[in-house]
Order: structure tokens, then C-alpha cells, then sequence
């Protein structure tokens, strides 16, 4: 039923290609509030992690054993450095890490950088007033975007990748190696990585970062203190938290680099209006 | 619309996106109706959290072996002023603990006498709004039955903790620490003027004589070197009018996160 709705939608372009309509108003929104939601949420979590930048594991802070600590030492100029250490190794960041240059081109001592936090000057207090707000939008804007999914079946048929799929992803991932892309009638859906990408993000590690969010909370654990439990703990979940993270920025970083291999304007178009075009040479 | 238009269209939306990324910011965070739909926000999240976890849910409490070696002491470790350090020399054999207010019979209590008062002892998860976490044993007073003792009015909504420290000196005096929790939570099982911690008399950096503990909230709330205890109808007129030293900067009333 859904391929014969996109077909029936399909405008055929004066130079012989052809224009899909490949993403719903829906999906388009939600993508779009989606991301600027992460973006805010990572740029005020920099901002809490600022007031303590030591990550742990366990249910409380061993002092003397972070895993990840970020810090700063003064040398016998009196100039300051900055230092990342994670397990047995460290690292001078000075200038992004530890110790940066604020707007006047003075050293300042702070984890990150201004540039890095919302609010960009120190200010837990605003910091935390943004996460929490952003993290209800996030929510909010993924039960709009995802229950239409999964009762509508826009995941099944979209998101889900196929058993053949699956049987063919080393070829895929060769394919995607060289950045050889689909066209014509194969590029009307998600390949195969992209589908697994998409679903590790919105089933796996979107998720994560609500439930170790939530962990977090002195009051929630009084009254789901499972989540901590299994999780292993409040400070882990704080360090799943960040390493969760972590990994969404990775992503975004993979996502922006396909965006681009795969050509830049069709794909900007396609999540902005919708139309996806695809070349008529390899169409059967 | 043309190709042509959309692409100028779509480079416009992108040049004006990261405009409004790089030079916004400042101007969004310092915006007063941004700031007042992030206060919105916080009562969902306040109102979520208490609708969530109600009057009784009790904060997890931890075996012995969990209680940390390195429990940390933030704010004040020591307060630098006369009356306090006075009681401290003297072992605080005349400090009195005032409970008043909206209030029917006004309590002054010794430490003595608040040892004596129905107590508990707790080993619990105190999780600081820095993010740290450390775990202690903590014995004290429960708070609901000394404010029945002095017979609380049914006006009553919030209690107060005035403390000893000061954190910032000012004129005005708004530098003095000071909380205020609502009713429902002063008579939480776990709510506490704690006078021990990890089975000795409660340490100078962690608020002696007495603390409050508020175990479902997040370190700041737990107001140390308290000295009054006073029920209250609003914390409009007090310190800068947002219920605590740190809510008058910026912190959120409720931590519950
Ligand atoms: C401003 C930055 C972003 C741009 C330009 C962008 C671009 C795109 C494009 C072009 C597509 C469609 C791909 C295709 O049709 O083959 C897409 C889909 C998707 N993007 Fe992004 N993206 C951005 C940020 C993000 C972020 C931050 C995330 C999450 C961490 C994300 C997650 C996804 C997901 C899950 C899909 C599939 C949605 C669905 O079909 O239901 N994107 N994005
Ligand atoms: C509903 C969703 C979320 C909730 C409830 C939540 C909650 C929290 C809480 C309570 C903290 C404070 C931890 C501390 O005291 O140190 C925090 C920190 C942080 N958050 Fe979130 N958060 C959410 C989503 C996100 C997302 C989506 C991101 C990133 C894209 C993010 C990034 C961070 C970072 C980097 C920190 C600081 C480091 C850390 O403590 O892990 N958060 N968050």
C-alpha cells in the first residue's frame, strides 16, 4: 500500500529524473526539532559537566578514581593547563580542554570551552533550567514522531531492515566504503546501514539517555530505583549518560559525512521538503 | 516552486540556522520570555516528579559497606563568625534549636533535647547538583513530629531553615544561607535534623550541630548549621524571594533532579 502511495506521487522532472516524495511532514518536523533539542541538550549537559568534571563508576563517587576526569594545573610561570585523563592515560588539551582562551583572549580554567556550553559564560543553575526543558521537548517531539510509527507501521515498512537485507550487509558495507550509493529505483528506500543506524539511534540509544537521564534523579529513584539498579548503579548511569552521548554525536558526525557523500542538496531537500530526486539511467 | 527558487530557498534557511546558532545565543539565554517558558518548564518537571513519586516513596537506603570513605563537604566548611564559633568552642552546650512561626507552642530545644526526640538513622545516596554522589549514615530528629510538638497551623505551607554560614557577604544580609521545603515534604519518614553522621556527632564541615537531610532532593536543599527553623505561609520576603541562598541564584526550587 505504501509503494503504490509514493508512486502515485511521483513527478516526473523536464530532464527525465524523477522527484520522490520520500519523508512525510511529520518525520520532517520532528527530525528538525529533534536535532535542535540534542544540540541544546549536549551544549547545557557540557554546562552541568562543568561543575564536576569527573565521571565514575558505581553508585557513589570514588573521589581518587575517576574513570574520566578533566582538570587543570598551573606550571612554575603561573601558566594554566589543561588536562584530560581517561583510565591510565592523560592528555594536555590546553585551549579546549581544562583551560581555554575566553572572549578576551585571556586562559580561564573551566572543562569546556564557552563556545561548547549553553549558556556559553558559567552558570549551572540556567544550565540545568535548559536540559530539563529541552529533555521534555525531546520526549514530547518523539512520542509525536514515533507513535504514528509504530501504530501507522511507518517503521516496519521503512525502518525495519529485511531479512535479505541483513544477508547482504557485507556487500553493503563494501559499497559504503567506496561511498557508492543507490540510485534510481534501489534509492527509494534506506540501505541497509542507514536502516540500522536510524534504529540503534531511535530504539536503542535515545532511549538510553531518557532512562539514564531519569536515573539520575533523587526523587525518581525513590520511586523506580530499578533503573539505577540496573544500570549498575548512579554514577554509572551518569557515565552511560555522557558515553551515551557521545555516541549520538558520533552519529551525527557519520550522518553529516553520508549527508555529504551522498549529495548534499538532494538529501537537504528531501528532509526539509520532502521531494527526493533520484536519476532515470539505472531505472527499470 | 523552481529548482532555481528552491535552492536559493534552502541555502537562505541554512545561512539564517547557523546565524541564529552562533549569534543568538547570547541574545536566546538572556531573553526574559525565554526565561519564563524554561520556568514553565520547571513546574512540569516539579509537577511530574511529585505526581510521579508521591508523599512516602522512600529514598533507597544501602548497607554499611556502601558508606563512603571520601563523603565530600561542599558550600561552607566552616563558618567564620563569632556567635557560631563561640558555640563551637563551648561544644554547643548553649546553642538552642528555635522552632517557630505558624506555630501554636514555639520549641527551643538543646542539642540534648533534640537527641532525645523520636529519631531514625538512615544510610543514604546524598547526590550533589554538581553531579557527584556520596553515601553516609545519618542519625537525627524526624522533622514531622517536632513540628507536631509545636502544633503546626493549618496555614502553614513551607518550613524555613536559617543556618549559621553566611556564603556571600552583602549588605543586606541575603548572603545568609537558608532553605525552605514544603510541608509535605518536612513530613516525609526520611525528613531529618540529622545530629550524627556515620555513628559520630554530625562534623563541622558537614553542618554541625545539625543539618537537615531531605533524601529525595539534591544536596543544596539540605541546609547545614541550622540555627531556626520557622513555618511559613510563602518564601516571597525572604532573601531574594526564591526559597533558598541558591534559588536566589538561579537553582530550581524543587531538586528533585
Ligand atoms: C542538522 C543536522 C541534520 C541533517 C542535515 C540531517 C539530515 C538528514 C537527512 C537528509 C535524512 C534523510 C536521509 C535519506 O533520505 O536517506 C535524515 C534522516 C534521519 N536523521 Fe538526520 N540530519 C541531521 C541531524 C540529525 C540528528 C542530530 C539525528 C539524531 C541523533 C538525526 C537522526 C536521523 C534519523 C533517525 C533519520 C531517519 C528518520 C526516519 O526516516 O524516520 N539526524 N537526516
Ligand atoms: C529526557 C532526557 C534527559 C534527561 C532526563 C537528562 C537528565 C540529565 C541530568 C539529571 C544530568 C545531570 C547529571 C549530573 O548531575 O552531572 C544530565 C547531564 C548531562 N546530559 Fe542529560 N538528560 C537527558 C537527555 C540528554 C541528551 C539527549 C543529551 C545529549 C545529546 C544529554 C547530555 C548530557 C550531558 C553531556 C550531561 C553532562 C554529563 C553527565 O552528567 O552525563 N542529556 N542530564
Amino acid at each position: 500500500m505504501g509503494r503504490r502511495r509514493v508512486k502515485k506521487i511521483d513527478r516526473p522532472l523536464p530532464d527525465g529524473r524523477v522527484a520522490i516524495y520520500r519523508h512525510p511532514l511529520l518525520v520532517r518536523l520532528s527530525h528538525a526539532v529533534n536535532a535542535l533539542c540534542l544540540l541544546a541538550l549536549l551544549l547545557s549537559g557540557l554546562q552541568i559537566l562543568n561543575a564536576h568534571p569527573a565521571l565514575y563508576w558505581g553508585e557513589a563517587s570514588r573521589f581518587d578514581r575517576p574513570f574520566a576526569a578533566i582538570t587543570q594545573t598551573t606550571d612554575a610561570a603561573g601558566d594554566l593547563h589543561g588536562r584530560l585523563q581517561v583510565g591510565g592515560m592523560e592528555f594536555d588539551t590546553t585551549g579546549l580542554l581544562g583551560a581555554s582562551r575566553d572572549t578576551s583572549g585571556a586562559m580561564q580554567p573551566a572543562a569546556f570551552p564557552g563556545w561548547l556550553t549553553l549558556p556559553a559564560q558559567h552558570d549551572l543553575g540556567a544550565g540545568r533550567q535548559w536540559h530539563f526543558f529541552m529533555a521534555w521537548l525531546l520526549v514530547a517531539n518523539g512520542a509525536i514522531y514515533g507513535l504514528p510509527g509504530l501504530v501507522g507501521g511507518r517503521f516496519r515498512r521503512v525502518l525495519l531492515p529485511r531479512i535479505a537485507e541483513l544477508r547482504g550487509i557485507g556487500r553493503a558495507i563494501g559499497d559504503h566504503m567506496r561511498l557508492r550509493f543507490a540510485h534510481g529505483e534501489d534509492a527509494r528506500a534506506y540501505n541497509v546501514l542507514q536502516k540500522l543506524a536510524y534504529v540503534a539511534v531511535i530504539f536503542g540509544l535515545l532511549p538510553l539517555m531518557v532512562m539514564t537521564g531519569l536515573a539520575m534523579s533523587p526523587a525518581m529513584d525513590a520511586r523506580l530505583p530499578f533503573l539505577s539498579e540496573v544500570l549498575g548503579g548512579r554514577q554509572t548511569a551518569r557515565s552511560l549518560h555522557f558515553l551515551t552521548a557521545l555516541s549520538l554525536v558520533a552519529f551525527f558526525v557519520l550522518h553529516m559525512v553520508m549527508v555529504l557523500a551522498a549529495g548534499p542538496l538532494n538529501e537537504l531537500r528531501s528532509i526539509l521538503t520532502g521531494w527526493f530526486v533520484i536519476g532515470r539511467k539505472d531505472r527499470r | 516552486m523552481s529548482p532555481v527558487h528552491r535552492r536559493a530557498w534552502l541555502t537562505g534557511a541554512l545561512t539564517s540556522a547557523a546565524g541564529l546558532a552562533l549569534g543568538g545565543c547570547d541574545r536566546l539565554t538572556s531573553d526574559p520570555r525565554v526565561n519564563s517558558a524554561l520556568e514553565a518548564g520547571e513546574i512540569i518537571t516539579r509537577q511530574a516528579q511529585r505526581g510521579l513519586v508521591g508523599r512516602t516513596a522512600l529514598a533507597r537506603e544501602y548497607p554499611a559497606s556502601a558508606i563512603s570513605a571520601d563523603f565530600r563537604a561542599n558550600g561552607t566548611t566552616n563558618p567564620d563568625n563569632e556567635v557560631y564559633q563561640q558555640h563551637l568552642a563551648q561544644g554547643f552546650e548553649d546553642w538552642r534549636l528555635e522552632i517557630g512561626g505558624l506555630v501554636d507552642r514555639p520549641l527551643s530545644l538543646s542539642l540534648a533535647e533534640l537527641r532525645g526526640a523520636p529519631s531514625r538513622t538512615q544510610i543514604t545516596r546524598h547526590d550533589c547538583v554538581e553531579g557527584w554522589s556520596s553515601i553516609g549514615k545519618w542519625r537525627g530528629a524526624l522533622l514531622g513530629p517536632l513540628l507536631d510538638r509545636a502544633g503546626l497551623k493549618p496555614e502553614a505551607r513551607f518550613i524555613a531553615f536559617f543556618c549559621a554560614d553566611t556564603l556571600e557577604l552583602t549588605f543586606d544580609g541575603s548572603g545568609d544561607y537558608y532553605e525552605t521545603i514544603d510541608v509535605m515534604d518536612a513530613y516525609h519518614p526520611q525528613t531529618l535534623l540529622a545530629y550524627e553522621m556515620n555513628d559520630r556527632p554530625l562534623p563541622v564541615a558537614h553542618g554541625a550541630p545539625v543539618r537537615l537531610r531531605l533524601e529525595r532532593q539534591l544536596g543544596y536543599k539540605m541546609a547545614k548549621y541550622v540555627m531556626r527553623v520557622e513555618a511559613i505561609r510563602s518564601f516571597a520576603d525572604l532573601g531574594r524571594g526564591q526559597g533558598g541562598y541558591w534559588e536566589d541564584r538561579g537553582y530550581q526550587w524543587y531538586a528533585g533532579i
